[in-house]
């Protein structure tokens, strides 16, 4: 019995899996290229900046990233007003972002009608289906035009007199600048980091709130004793991945930015970001200096935002893990 | 036992701010949909699907820009989707349990949420540089890198899903491992493999920032993929930042029928997904 069905598989089997094997091999070779390229285009996209950039770095050294002329006439390039610009604006946007984002998330899985939550967290989500360029559109045409009629007069009256956060706040109330800019990125970056927060928020164990129920805690000292501790390297990560989206974002900081390349403490008045300049002026570089001052800025957002979100990455892989054990 | 006046104060005031938040991100979403919506059924015309992009000062339509995003929409999901389920498949199956899965699994999630400008950057170094010109295959191209990492992370999801019954029935029936992955998880991941596809193809269809340097514009009609390509989100771009009146009118027809496109796309595909969760 033994014997025959040694010689069976060794008759037949070998044929099936001799054909399957090749084909195997090149499925599998094929998967793994495709994987490979995945890799190779990340790599590309760092090699590809920083050879296009290198003009500009050797030219200018240090003062590349600390110099604030930026004189197309004169080709001096100095990128301090940009980076200045994107990370103002990204810190703006976080501040609105972080808080409403999870109060989203505790209004989604404790307040919120049961039937009402799919609806309402699809809405929120729709928020990060809408293209960046019509954010920037409706941002130009209504909402910079808001700032200026409503908001920016009343913050020049009652926060710009007052003494060390005056400055932030005066300046002429035309609707253009890093504020409008700020929030419309802020809007942009809530349902990046409002999606993250509801999940983990769902997945701390029952257990652990009901302990503190049984405790006698009120519903925001469940949330702010039990769920933001227990969710804590989560919701950072979630603000990093935000702060990735903000940093990197183009279309819609283009229009309200207002593109120019003067430094001002005021956060009403026009600035710059690394992403804006490029898309505004890459098509116009002329000169080879030009061009690869823009692709060196490229080169920056990419090194920052690759920094950012592999921190977000790192932070959400180990709530994940912590998350599995748990369950 | 009653709660103390100041611990119940602090629970009714996060609680209302949790509200308020919901609300102030739904007024958002009203706004912008409302806006664009006025504004763009104001503009919409049939001249729009009839006249090319016109003059300054002159009237027009979007014919070309139509065209010309849904050719390098078509040409990024022809490159980017069977490299994405490629890529996903060996994330899921072929290369499980690898140091590569584990590497590519996370770059893919830094290449999708990395800047599109870059890419745009990118593909201009790599392409328009070298052939010395703009193109609509450039276009494609850097559009298909955008759609790749989503469909990697769809696919390699989906077919993680699929039950280890159905690998091990398919290894059980004598099949190599390649016909397994295509005849049986495959197919049962299909539904979900191309919702990820079709929401990636919402993603790409509104994206700009790639297409500045890649595709460029064209204001007539052009068929020829290798020479700069008009589409609809630099067409919006320019006429929206520019002084003219009747520009501005057909960016926001422009504006209207993207956001048409993208939302009910997402929306019919989430409507999609999730019927067939519940079969």
């Amino acid at each position: 019995m033994n014997a025959t069905a040694a010689t069976f598989t060794e008759d037949s089997a070998p044929s099936v899996k001799k054909s399957g094997a090749g084909a195997d091999r090149a499925f599998h070779l094929t998967t793994a290229a495709a994987a490979w390229l995945v890799l190779l285009i990340l790599g590309g996209v760092a090699v590809s900046m920083a050879w296009g950039g290198r003009l500009a770095f050797q030219t200018f050294g240090w003062h590349f990233v600390t110099g604030k002329d930026w004189d197309v006439g004169a080709e001096k390039f100095g990128a301090f007003v940009p980076i200045y610009g994107t990370l103002m604006t990204s810190a703006i946007a976080l501040v609105i972002a972080v808080p409403v984002s999870i109060g989203i998330a505790l209004f989604l899985t404790d307040i919120a009608p049961r039937w009402s939550r799919g609806p309402i967290s699809v809405a929120i989500e729709l928020l990060a289906a809408i293209p960046s360029i019509i954010y920037g559109m409706w941002g130009l045409f209504v909402f910079a035009p808001f700032m200026a009629k409503h908001v920016e007069p009343w913050l020049n009256n009652h926060l710009g007199t007052k003494p060390f956060i005056g400055p932030l706040f005066s300046g002429p109330p035309i609707g253009i600048g890093m504020l409008t800019a700020g929030i419309v990125l802020g809007i942009m970056v809530i349902p990046f980091i409002a999606s993250v927060a509801r999940e983990v928020f769902s997945a701390v164990p029952p257990p652990l709130r009901e302990s503190a129920v049984a405790l006698g805690s009120t519903r925001w000292e469940i949330l702010s004793r039990v769920t933001l501790p227990y969710t804590r390297s989560a919701i950072i990560g979630a603000v990093f991945l935000g702060l990735g989206r903000a940093l990197g974002e183009t279309m819609a900081v283009t229009f309200v930015l207002g593109n120019a390349h003067d430094i001002s403490l005021s956060l009403l008045m026009p600035s710059n970001s690394i992403a804006a300049a490029i898309a505004n002026e890459f098509t116009e570089a002329d000169t080879e200096l030009y061009r690869s001052s823009l692709i060196a800025l490229g080169f920056l957002l990419f090194v920052v935002t690759f920094i950012v979100l592999t921190i977000a990455k790192l932070l959400l892989l180990r709530i994940n893990r912590q998350l599995g054990r748990t369950h | 036992m009653a709660i103390p006046v100041r611990r119940r104060v602090a629970d009714v005031a996060a609680f209302a701010f949790a509200t308020a938040a919901t609300i102030f991100g739904l007024i958002w979403l009203t706004w912008i949909l409302w806006t664009t919506l006025r504004e763009g059924a104001a503009a919409l015309t049939p001249t729009l699907f009839r006249e090319m992009t016109p003059p300054p000062g002159a009237s027009g339509g979007l014919l070309n820009a139509f065209y010309g995003s849904a050719v390098m929409i078509a040409l990024g999901v022809v490159i980017g989707a069977p490299v994405g389920v490629a890529a996903g498949t060996y994330l899921a199956e072929h290369g499980r349990y690898t140091r590569l899965a584990a590497v590519v699994s996370f770059m893919n999630d830094i290449l999708l949420s990395a800047p599109s400008i870059v890419i745009g950057l990118f593909v201009y170094e790599l392409v328009v540089r070298t052939a010395g010109h703009f193109s609509g295959y450039a276009g494609g191209l850097a559009l298909a890198m955008i759609l790749l990492p989503i469909v990697v992370r769809t696919t390699e999801e989906s077919l993680r899903l699929v039950p280890d019954q159905m690998r091990e029935a398919g290894f059980a029936l004598g099949l190599p491992r390649w016909r397994v992955t295509r005849q049986i998880l495959y197919k049962a991941a299909l539904s979900a493999i191309l919702t990820g596809i079709l929401l990636g193809v919402a993603r790409i269809a509104g994206e700009t920032a790639p297409l500045l340097f890649t595709a460029l514009n064209n204001q007539f009609w052009s068929s020829d993929l290798n020479g700069p390509l008009a589409n609809v989100p630099v067409v919006i771009f320019q006429y929206a930042m520019s002084p003219y009146d009747e520009w501005h009118v057909l960016a926001w027809a422009g504006a209207f029928i993207l956001t048409a496109f993208v939302l009910l796309l997402n929306i019919s595909v989430r409507l999609l997904a999730r019927k067939g969760k519940d079969r």
